[in-house]
């Protein structure tokens, strides 16, 4: 006797399950199958490529109606199951009763449909099935038609780059920092947002979605952070869940999903579930390899055979045409963990590979996927690769029988391969030129062939060619590089930074070869500073790489409590001021107040929970922060001048009160400490600072490079201006000058030794036109950097900063 | 079995940052890593006691505030040439919510 089987759901898992049953034992069931689509299984992963008009429905459809007729699948599509009853052991669709011996749940999973207003508005579509894709196919058609993708996951972005193929205009929001976070490192998500910007579609990171706007129909779509995106269509793509409804109804085990054990069983032992729908082990499932492993197993447990579920690891690809792109298995960072990167930038070839007790854990490719298939193979297998570690990130044809030396791999490149992309060198020319002309040095190389003489970013490949020619005899020039993570020096990533116009430090991390993926604590703040102080109002402050002081705007402590210095302009006070600082120091229990070395007034011992609540106060009275933490301008010291000394030739006091007004808030590689001092008596002690002027009848004595700390240094004298107009636009030039050559962390008497006091003469000085173009650089700058980061803070900025996440205290002390 | 706490939700916690969480014997650091993995030590460096949740996080490691000091946030040791190491709690993600596990919890807890 056929015994009844019921399929709740026509997708790609139970369609995979009825191949399998039919084959182990044709005519054993007969099949009721049941879909809430009308129409039966198709491939539901190359619904991209029809949103995207490369294929058509005909061409993905897997089961049809001819092989439903041919098996005896009696078809229910188009028809919901409402209700299953398992004491009476049958299910319910548009009222009609459907009687089982054994039911298969296979729903799949729903779309997360984002919980804001709106989100019922025509036009707002999920990107599930072939209706979600025949209706964004329409909206596309109209003219200059505008889509707003929600998500930049991989479903998100194959619908965002479909619809672009369609040629609407596409934004897509993304919470996250960068895309396809679950499957990518920051540096692969770099490199696809720059390929996918490259195509016209706009990213935006960090995106909150607020409210899809329109009446009666979407029209747009706004952002927390008050961006509103015009949209004829929006696509949610925010995530899927496992659809569990009718299963929960039934009373059936749910937890995140289904829950299944190893033979697909469900709690009920006549009810299997399997696909996106279900959990087992706690995991549930969203690429096709698993559901199609589970439909093996699930036609198994059908007709008796025992069979087990192992989950395997899942490899991703994105289906964006010419867009490469492999990730699989585990790729977070551990201890015990290492890591081998390979960039090439020219190429755009980003490559990582997680290794672990000298195995494969996990691998992201981007840019160059052949070997893609052999990493993943090498994951599963558990391949011990310590034979072939130097080279295994080159791929398998290096390192399957291959020397297993990096130097041996370049020295096997063929002669014609690319070694340098920005001026078209190739290998052949670059050791015939070493051997012909006796070639020692990368700078030779560089004279003679242009190898390296751009980026620089071949530099390692020209110097291992060099090794590799010239053997032992070779001696590489030492760059001090920046820190582990790099070759290139300071100088090198700035000039590059520069020239490669890279904006975020992902981008520069790429680009530049890095060779870890998240950089280290010395070359983060430095690049963090490259990328505020070259892109002034485009490249993002990242203040996760930024030291905890200029994070939180306080000087942390050797106990850990916090000093708070509010800015005095030229180290002018009043009544006032002193009041509130006073009253903070009361309310706020200070232990200790000091008058500092620039003629501040430091609170000392502040605890973080109390700073934005200190400045609140602070601010109240007029003040603000004094940045006596930053790597930028302190404070600019002064004496009484013409107003109240005998002596006094200026008003250095007024002078000092501008020049620190007009350059608070800039950053710079190391602090930076001015002083104007009245007259040669110099009591503002400005021959020591970084900056002096020194005030004298005709003018203004503009002094640089002094130190007073680890080194004592006396000023040099820069020049002579005349007005203090003039005087002010050649102390910005000189800091500009400083802020675009000095590396992090130099101080500007260490820069002005490097460079040569000349040289910054002939910028600052001699050459007017540099030094108004310098000034109107830092001008500039200056327009996004003056802003409190006190008042932004008491204001809400960073509230996670100021805040313990959770407080046990009480309840620990409670039991 | 292991019985777990709640101690927040991941999207507390910035990328490549840490939170704090108090206890009666002082606070312990969460970290989330630029790979959202998610790690617990004693917020207290044992050179001299700087407050690590206030550290730049690279990888799975933090670098101390005070002192430079690195220390790999899954298992607390010192890395490089320095000396040392800080406990660590086990803790959990489920969907986006903080675990931590309440026996190791319990013991640091306790006064």
């Amino acid at each position: 006797m056929t015994e009844k089987l019921v399929v709740i759901g026509a997708g790609m898992a139970s369609g995979r399950m009825l191949e399998h049953l039919f084959e182990a034992e044709p005519g054993r069931f007969a099949v009721t199958l049941f879909g809430a689509e009308p129409r039966g299984n198709y491939n539901r992963i190359m619904l991209s490529p029809v949103l995207g008009g490369e294929k058509r429905y005909e061409d993905i459809v897997t089961h049809d109606a001819d092989w439903y007729a041919a098996h005896g699948v009696h078809c229910r599509f188009g028809q919901t199951v409402t209700k299953i009853d398992r004491q009476a052991k049958t299910v319910f669709a548009g009222g009609v009763e459907t009687p089982y011996d054994r039911l298969v749940i296979a729903t799949g999973s729903a779309p997360f449909i984002l919980p804001i207003p709106g989100k019922d508005l025509p036009g707002v579509r999920a990107f599930r099935d072939l209706d979600d894709v025949e209706a964004m196919v329409a909206v596309a058609q109209k003219p200059d038609a505008k889509a707003v993708v929600i998500g930049g996951g991989l479903l998100g972005l194959e619908a965002a780059a479909a619809l672009r193929g369609r040629g609407m205009d596409v934004v897509v929001l993304h919470l996250s920092g960068h895309l396809m976070e679950r499957q990518l490192d920051a540096a692969a998500g770099y490199l696809l947002r720059r390929e996918l910007e490259r195509r016209g579609i706009k990213i935006h990171c960090k995106a909150q979605t607020k409210a899809i706007l329109g009446n009666g129909r979407v029209e747009a779509v706004a952002l927390d952070d008050g961006t509103v995106y015009p949209a004829d269509l929006v696509v949610m793509a925010a995530g899927i869940r496992p659809e569990t409804r009718l299963a929960t109804d039934a009373g059936i085990e749910i937890n995140r999903g289904i829950v299944v054990d190893d033979s697909m069983q469900t709690s009920d032992p006549d009810i299997l579930a399997l696909g996106e729908c279900v959990e087992h082990n706690k995991a549930v499932y969203g690429l096709v390899a698993p559901l199609y492993d589970m439909a093996k197993v699930a036609a198994k447990t059908l007709t008796g055979t025992e069979a087990t579920f192992k989950p395997v690891q899942t490899a991703t690809q994105l289906k964006v045409t010419g867009v490469s792109l492999y990730s699989a298995g585990d790729f977070a960072e551990a201890d015990d963990r290492e890591e081998i990167v390979l960039r090439d930038a020219a190429s755009g070839v980003y490559k990582r590979v997680v290794i672990k007790d000298n195995r494969v854990l996990g691998a992201v490719l981007y840019g160059d996927t052949a070997d893609g298939s052999w990493f993943f193979d090498l994951l599963k297998r558990g391949t011990d690769i310590t034979q072939m570690r130097e080279t295994l990130i080159y791929g398998q044809s290096f390192s399957v029988g291959a020397p297993a030396d990096p130097i041996a791999a370049v020295a096997a490149l063929p002669a014609e391969a690319e070694i340098c992309g920005c001026n078209g060198v190739c290998k052949g020319t670059i050791t015939g030129a070493i051997t012909g002309k006796g070639l020692t040095s990368l700078d030779d190389v560089r004279a003679h062939t242009k190898a390296s003489a751009s980026c620089g970013s071949c530099t390692g490949l020209v110097e291992k060619l060099l090794m590799a020619t010239l053997g032992d005899s070779y001696n590489p020039a030492a760059i001090q590089p920046m820190c582990p993570c790099t070759e290139l020096g300071h100088d090198e990533v700035r000039r590059l930074i520069v020239a490669k116009e890279l904006k975020s430090i992902p981008a520069a991390m790429q680009e530049l070869g890095w060779k870890t993926s998240c950089g280290c604590a010395k070359c983060r703040p430095a690049l963090n500073f490259y990328m505020v102080a070259t892109w002034p109002g485009e490249a993002e402050d990242d203040s996760q790489s930024r030291f905890i002081n200029e994070r939180v705007h306080a000087n942390i402590q050797k106990d850990g409590t916090y000093s708070v210095v509010p800015r005095m302009f030229g180290g002018l006070t009043t009544a006032n001021e002193l009041r509130a600082i006073a009253d903070v120091a009361d309310k706020y229990e200070v232990k200790t107040v000091k008058v500092t070395g620039g003629q501040r007034i430091d609170l000392l011992g502040i605890k973080k929970e109390d700073l934005p609540a200190v400045w609140a106060d602070l601010n109240k009275a007029g003040m603000m922060s004094g940045a006596a933490y930053a790597k930028g301008l302190r404070t600019v010291k002064t004496c009484v001048g013409s107003d109240w000394c005998r002596f006094g030739t200026q008003d250095s006091t007024g002078f000092g009160v501008r020049i620190e007004k007009f350059m608070w808030g800039s950053w710079t590689p190391a602090k930076l400490k001015l002083a104007v001092s009245g007259c040669p008596r110099n009591c503002a002690e400005a021959t020591c600072k970084d900056i002096g002027v020194v005030c004298i009848d005709s003018g203004y004595e503009i002094h640089f490079g002094g130190a007073a700390g680890l080194d004592i240094k006396g000023t040099e004298v820069l020049c002579h201006a005349k007005t203090e107009d003039e005087a002010m636009e050649i102390i910005a030039a000189l800091t500009q000058l400083y802020r675009e050559q000095g590396r992090y962390l130099e101080r500007i008497y260490k820069w002005a030794k490097r460079v040569g006091a000349d040289s910054i003469k002939a910028n600052v000085v001699a050459d007017l036109a540099k030094r108004r173009l310098l000034f109107e650089r830092f001008v500039y700058s200056q327009t996004f950097a003056q802003v409190d980061p006190w008042e932004e803070r008491v204001n809400g900025k960073d509230a996670h900063e100021f805040a313990a996440m959770a407080d046990f205290q009480m309840m620990m002390a409670a039991e | 079995m292991n019985d777990w706490i709640d101690i927040g939700d991941l999207n507390d916690v910035p990328r490549r940052g840490a939170r704090c969480i108090k206890t009666p014997l002082g606070k312990i650091a969460v970290f989330r890593t630029a790979e959202d993995q998610v790690f617990a030590i004693d917020d207290q460096c044992p050179h001299k006691g700087g407050p690590l949740s206030q550290g730049i996080v690279h990888g799975a490691q933090v670098t101390c505030p005070l002192h430079n000091w690195v220390f790999s946030l899954e298992t607390g040791v010192a890395q490089g040439a320095d000396d040392g190491a800080v406990r660590t709690y086990p803790l959990r993600l489920h969907n986006s919510r903080i675990l931590i596990d309440a026996d190791s919890f319990a013991a640091a807890t306790a006064a």
